[in-house]
């Protein structure tokens, strides 16, 4: 079984790399709605710094959706994924294996790129400090219960808008308690209990979402 | 080997087939037969275990195969409508993460022949995107090759595409199968003359 | 034990329940409704400080409240159709959803309009709203997930996962969405506690509430029998029921 899942792996990794052009999308997206927010609201420095972390964490969001599809959607139309079906991997430890491939070569990119926007935005040392924090554990949530919603709809044909309204409201106790420790960053105050309570949806996630995908994916194959 | 009790399948609120019984067994070929929309690909799905039925259960050498799962998956191949081939791979790259993933040792030089073999010689390096429809088909088909262990074959038309020597070549392929106490199960729109003892199940078009 | 019943017969046999429970909802739903409403709007006494307006909390109150129970039985069916694997659960399960999606609709349009007198705005990032309206795009969610599959059993099984995940996270939305609120309290709307209501204005609203539900459960139950009637147009046992219907109706 460890056999089968290196073999998953270095598969994707591989595929990854040789889709570079299509991984730098979404990071200029990012980039993109980042910049776009000072020519919207005024260059104020103080009002950058307060819709800052909301705006990287929206930011964040929507560009992760964007790539999000991507998870199952070559490997169900070329019928990769029947064959990873019937291999006798267990499914659930397969999607979980995609999904860590699919936030290393999409998301990772994301936080790395993530000092320069706190310098666009004017974020003080302790708020990017806080930020890097919440994304760091709050992205691969993203990624686990996004990837439920790509499996349930990789078999349609246009899945990107769906998508993106199947998952927005689920992500929104996310974006509350990421960006208040971001806020309470600012102003010097204690933020671990927020990052508890990320941590904790990180687990609950990490606990039923590699189900949940298998099962959504077997849904998909019918 | 392979026995399913009862089988439904219906499909956007149409029935496809009901109470369909069937068995293979050693050294035995099922010939699937029907016209278009059948529905030959649903019964295949559903008798690897890709899709469910609506009733009626799969028993592979007595044991459910919903609650046997490994034992079935390392004892069947099964050759669909799409070819399981990542298009931006080169065939070589396909072919050995597919053995990783069935867990069969082969080395490099090994599938270097087998791809000679099969009159893809030269084209080992290139994505699968760039090479024909027929050789595509070569290329997932090399997997009958790899996969020597497999004691049930289920493919889904897999002459189409293929040109003479390819359908000659795959022919042998499944007598050889056959001759060693393997069995298939075949749809195909070629007619099979393959010399051997021949089951059809035949799926009427419901309305 | 589900396994060796004949398929068929089990949606049979839902549309015959459904035909028998549905006058037990749909009678007591009317009366209760009835006299709730004209006691609510007619000859309960008007608040001192709100005036009339307030008259709006007894259609306002059951919708809200019952809207996040309509999810809950919405999830519940889903989780019946997943496990067991029972296809007149989905069914049901979408028999409730665009209900439930009507119900926070209309519990959001009566808050925005009693908010316009109240707080002379008419919307406001209340806790309760904004948890009212992210309930409402995941009720939509769930909808248009099952309108895209074409294969309605596939649409069940994929649009019940969505109910599932939803109902997981509603308590997590529900508290952070409050806990957001008490952080981000604006100071121009001192948020509008609600008073110890009197008695004669509470009755009507607890039989409205009591009306709504079964409402609710009526409306389910005739939207669960036109559904099994859609999707099972061709079997035998709809046939016979129609001509039975036509020969009634000469």
């Amino acid at each position: 079984m460890i056999n089968q899942l290196k073999a998953v792996f270095n598969r994707d990794i591989k595929l990854a790399f040789r889709q570079r052009a299509e991984l730098l999308q979404p990071m200029m997206f990012f980039m993109l709605v980042i910049s776009l927010f000072p020519l919207g609201v005024g260059p104020g420095p103080e009002t950058l710094q307060k819709i800052g972390p909301g705006v990287i964490w929206v930011a964040a969001i929507l560009s992760s959706l964007l790539g999000m599809e991507r998870l199952f959607r070559d490997d169900f139309q070329d019928g990769s994924l029947e064959q990873l079906m019937l291999c006798g991997a267990p499914m659930p430890m397969v999607a979980l294996v995609k999904v860590t491939v699919h936030w290393i070569a999409s998301i990772f990119p994301l936080i790395v790129l993530s000092p320069l926007l706190a310098l666009f935005l004017n974020l003080t040392v302790e708020m990017y400090w806080a930020l890097l924090q919440t994304l760091l554990i709050g992205t691969p949530l993203l990624s686990l219960v996004g990837a439920i919603a790509v499996g349930l709809t990789v078999s349609l044909q246009k899945g990107g808008v769906l998508l993106a309204l199947l998952l927005l409201p689920v992500f929104v106790p996310l974006l509350i308690f990421a960006t208040a420790a971001v806020d309470a960053a600012a102003l010097q105050l204690p933020y671990s209990a927020h990052l508890g309570l990320i941590g904790a949806m990180l687990l609950l996630a990490c606990a039923l979402a590699p189900a949940a995908i298998a099962y959504a994916l077997r849904v998909s194959q019918n | 080997m392979l026995r399913a009790n009862n089988l439904t399948c219906i499909k956007q609120d149409r029935t496809l087939f009901e109470n369909i019984s069937l068995s293979v067994s050693e050294s035995e070929l099922l010939y699937i037969r029907g016209q278009n929309g059948s529905g030959k690909t649903s019964l295949l799905r559903i008798l690897v275990g890709l899709a469910d039925p609506i009733q009626g259960q799969i028993e592979y050498q007595g044991q459910n195969i919903r609650q046997y799962p490994e034992a079935f998956h390392s004892g069947l191949f099964y050759f669909g409508h799409k070819l399981g081939l990542n298009l931006k791979l080169n065939a070589l790259e396909n072919l050995s993460f597919w053995c990783q993933l069935n867990e069969i040792s082969v080395s490099q030089s090994q599938l270097f022949e087998l791809l000679g073999d099969l009159g893809l010689v030269g084209l080992e390096d290139l994505p699968v995107s760039a090479l024909s429809a027929g050789q595509q088909r070569r290329v997932a088909l090399a997997r009958l090759w790899l996969k020597t262990n497999a004691k049930i074959w289920v493919l889904d038309e897999p002459f189409t595409a293929l040109d003479v020597q390819g359908i000659e070549l795959l022919r042998e392929k499944l007598i050889s199968h056959l001759d060693a106490g393997g069995s298939i199960i075949i749809t195909s729109h070629q007619e099979l003359d393959l010399e051997y003892s021949t089951k059809e199940l035949i799926l009427a078009y419901q309305i | 034990m589900w396994k060796w019943l004949h398929p068929y017969a089990k949606s049979e046999s839902t549309y015959q329940l459904c035909q028998t429970l549905f006058p037990w909802f749909a009678i007591p739903a009317l009366l209760a409704l009835m006299i709730g409403t004209i006691w609510g709007l007619v000859f309960a006494p008007a608040d001192y400080q709100q005036g009339d307006s307030f008259r709006i909390i007894y259609i306002h109150v059951p919708s809200a409240l019952l809207s996040m129970s309509t999810y809950a039985a919405m999830a519940i069916a889903a989780f019946i159709g997943l496990v067991w694997q029972i296809r007149t659960a989905y069914m049901a399960m979408m028999a409730i959803a665009p209900i439930g999606a009507a119900i926070t609709f209309i519990a959001l349009f009566t808050g925005a309009a009693w908010g316009k007198p109240m707080w002379g705005t008419w919307w406001v990032w209340d806790a309760r709203l904004t948890s009212e309206l992210v309930l409402l795009f995941l009720y939509l969610g769930v909808i248009s997930l099952y309108k895209s599959f074409d294969d309605k059993l596939q649409a069940g099984k994929a649009a019940g996962v969505m109910a599932l995940i939803g109902v997981i996270n509603l308590p997590i939305i529900h508290y952070s969405v409050e806990w957001w609120n008490t952080l981000h309290q604006g100071a121009t709307i001192s948020k509008f506690d609600k008073p110890s209501i009197a008695t004669e204005m509470l009755w009507p609203l607890l039989i409205n509430i009591l009306g709504m539900g079964l409402f609710i459960g009526a409306l389910a139950l005739k939207r669960l029998q036109n559904e099994l009637l859609r999707r099972e147009l061709h079997r035998p046992w709809v046939l016979k029921l129609l001509l039975k219907e036509s020969k009634k109706s000469r």
